[in-house]
């Protein structure tokens, strides 16, 4: 089945300018996102995971604080050559994003009717009535009960979970072709969770719309998407389909992350691996392997050089040095064991 | 709402008390004679005595109080013992000019500083930014009356523009009694511009980064909608506050402008009462502004409802 990219990133930087210097959060990140496909980025806190998704919606400021390098082709055409006149058409309307923290992504001042109307206004040149129509289906397709009465309430009337299907009504109400969802569930209970995991493959699914779902979370990229890409201080380092990454991991950071999900079944022998150190500053990049001070198998070479992203088959790429020799070990390792 | 109306002006009664009790207090224990200053100096000791004796105040400390609160009360503020007539007609005659150049300056000051202060934060870290705030700075450091020197140096003497002092009141016509205004409004205004200006600034700059301003850009709202719609509204609560207080201190507070420009405000009538240890008067007058300054304050805490619905009170 051959799919056209709906968005091609090519050698994407992010460089923020700061009282302390220049500082490059996203440093050359290249991917793509077919149509209808939901590809799930995930990297520690501080890995710019958040930092690529609002590069590529262009929301930071670009005259004092960021400046942006590469290619952002979206159906073709380069958001990063675009004027801020029509970037603000594309947003909203044909690229969406939802936030981490619902409550402090909606604006308290406003009903949720408002919120939901006003890109239906700017973009589909609805009037209100027709929005207010519109903002009501929306918010019964997010799954709200009650919507024609709760569409004039505020956001602090509702609950956390009620909370974020309002961001996906709002993000959803012009029919995006692309959805960036950044962290959605992390900061609702498990329940409410697994509710928005499933309105969101099911909208996806149901729309077409292809989706970046951004999570730290490597359950919830096992459950909803069909590709990966993992990121560590602000390059991607590894990236496979969903079942490779939990069955063949090849980069050393993929693996730790893997290994330090809790084993629910069996006893628990072991305590809970965790990956030493913590990420460096942006401020003091290594110069070699971006990983090295942090991994089992670092040696001199990967302090020296830093390693390319490098095609192992052909849906999946790493950047490592060594990831070949890890491989053998492992399998050596584990038919030893049995 | 109307219980919550109901429970502030309840809470104003204590508020009232101590105002009262204080300024009875100061007003009496200050040394100064009334009755030495209306009779002149040539009159004798008998003189004095008899016309503090009719004055009523040769009476204990406590009585004069409740009878003068007791008075206020049913509305009657005493007579002024040196004009020979009813304080709130007096208080009432000098309102007009402090108010209307109280709205005025606010008016001033609003349409100078949140502009300003929203540009600065719009652009914070710029030259721009930097220098409005250097220019704010000087607005609150420069004195009233200075400004008003120079004000009236400027565009009453040189440029003849604007009168130089004086006042006309509203039944002249609205330009009439808007041109006496405009310099003392100015020069009043200025200070409050900088102090709003700043708070603009700071506020808006919070508002600025929070989430649901890159929620709005995400939707592809327009940048002036973003700062004015969604952001303003959000930063406007400690404004609005500014500008409570600020009001407060133009009603209560524009003695030396007005003697400067000579309006015959509340200004002038509490200094000119306070020469003459026109008792009545002055307690008068500072209960009245109590009042005023209660108000607007009651209006503000009123106003916060209306902006962000989370400040609303349980309706049930």
């Amino acid at each position: 089945m051959e799919k056209r990219p709906l968005l091609e990133v090519k050698n994407l930087k992010t460089h923020f300018h700061t009282e302390r210097g220049q500082i490059t959060a996203v440093d050359g990140i290249t991917f793509h996102l077919n149509e209808g496909e939901i590809v799930g980025v995930v990297g520690e806190s501080g890995c710019g995971k958040s930092v690529m998704s609002q590069s590529i919606m262009r929301l930071y400021d670009e005259k004092y604080t960021a400046k942006y390098e590469g290619e952002i082709l979206f159906q073709g055409e380069n958001l990063l050559n675009l004027s801020k006149a029509m970037m603000q058409k594309i947003r909203g309307n044909d690229l969406s994003m939802i936030f981490q923290d619902p409550l402090s992504s909606l604006n308290p001042v406003y009903t949720i009717g408002d919120q939901i109307r006003e890109s239906l206004m700017i973009h589909q040149n609805l009037n209100k009535r027709e929005a207010q129509q519109k903002a009501i289906e929306m918010l019964r397709l997010t799954g709200i009960p009650a919507p024609e009465k709760r569409i004039n309430e505020y956001p602090h009337q509702l609950s956390g979970g009620m909370q974020q299907r309002v961001m996906i009504a709002i993000a959803l109400s012009c029919q995006p072709k692309l959805l960036i969802a950044d962290e959605p569930t992390t900061a609702l209970d498990v329940t409410i969770q697994a509710q928005i995991l499933d309105l969101i493959a099911e909208l996806n699914a149901q729309l077409g719309m292809g989706v970046i779902f951004i999570t730290h979370d490597l359950g919830v990229v096992a459950e909803i998407c069909t590709r990966v890409m993992v990121m560590y201080l602000g390059q991607i380092v590894e990236e496979t389909d969903t079942d490779c990454l939990f069955s063949e991991p090849l980069h050393p950071y993929t693996r730790g992350l893997i290994k330090s999900i809790p084993q629910l079944e069996g006893e628990r022998l072991q305590k809970l691996y965790t990956i030493d150190g913590t990420v460096p500053s942006l401020q003091k990049v290594p110069h070699g392997c971006r990983f090295a001070s942090r991994c089992p198998y670092a040696d001199e070479l990967c302090k020296e050089q830093a390693p390319e992203l490098e095609a192992y088959s052909p849906t999946q790429k790493v950047r490592c040095w060594h990831y070949k020799e890890i491989l053998k070990k492992e399998a050596v390792h584990e038919s030893s064991n049995e | 709402m109307l219980s919550y109306l109901f429970k502030r002006i309840y809470s104003l009664i204590p508020v009232l008390f101590v105002v009262s009790v204080a300024i009875f207090l100061i007003v009496h224990i200050t040394p100064g004679d009334p009755a030495a200053i209306i009779l002149g100096m040539e009159a004798t000791e008998e003189q004095i005595a008899s016309l503090n004796e009719e004055m009523g105040l040769n009476e204990p400390i406590v009585k004069q109080y409740l009878l003068w609160v007791g008075g206020v009360l049913q509305g009657d503020f005493g007579q002024s013992y040196f004009m020979k007539e009813p304080v709130l007609d007096s208080i009432l005659s000098h309102l007009g000019p402090t108010i209307s150049l109280a709205i005025l300056a606010e008016i001033v000051a609003l349409i100078i500083a949140i502009p300003i202060g929203i540009f600065a934060a719009y652009r914070r870290g710029s030259f721009t930014d930097h220098a409005l705030m250097v220019a704010t700075l000087l607005g609150m450091a420069v004195p009233s009356f200075l400004l008003g020197l120079l004000l009236m140096l400027s565009f009453g003497v040189y440029l003849q523009w604007l009168p130089i002092a004086g006042y006309k009141p509203l039944t002249e016509g609205l330009w009439t009694h808007l041109r006496y205004l405009i310099l003392p409004a100015l020069s009043l205004g200025a200070i409050q511009a900088a102090l709003v200006a700043r708070m603009t600034r700071s506020s808006m700059l919070e508002v600025l980064n929070k989430n649901y301003v890159k929620t709005a850009r995400s939707k592809g709202v327009k940048e002036h909608k973003v700062i004015t719609k969604h952001a303003l509204r959000n930063a406007f609560l400690p404004i609005l506050t500014v500008i409570g207080q600020s009001f407060g201190t133009l009603v209560t507070g524009a003695v030396v402008v007005e003697t400067i420009f000579n309006l015959p405000g509340l200004g002038q009538l509490i200094i000119n009462s306070i020469e003459r240890r026109d008792f009545s008067v002055i307690q008068g007058v500072v209960l009245f502004v109590t009042l005023i300054y209660v108000f607007i304050n009651l209006i503000v805490d009123l106003l916060y409802g209306v902006i962000d619905p989370r400040v609303r009170l349980e309706r049930k």
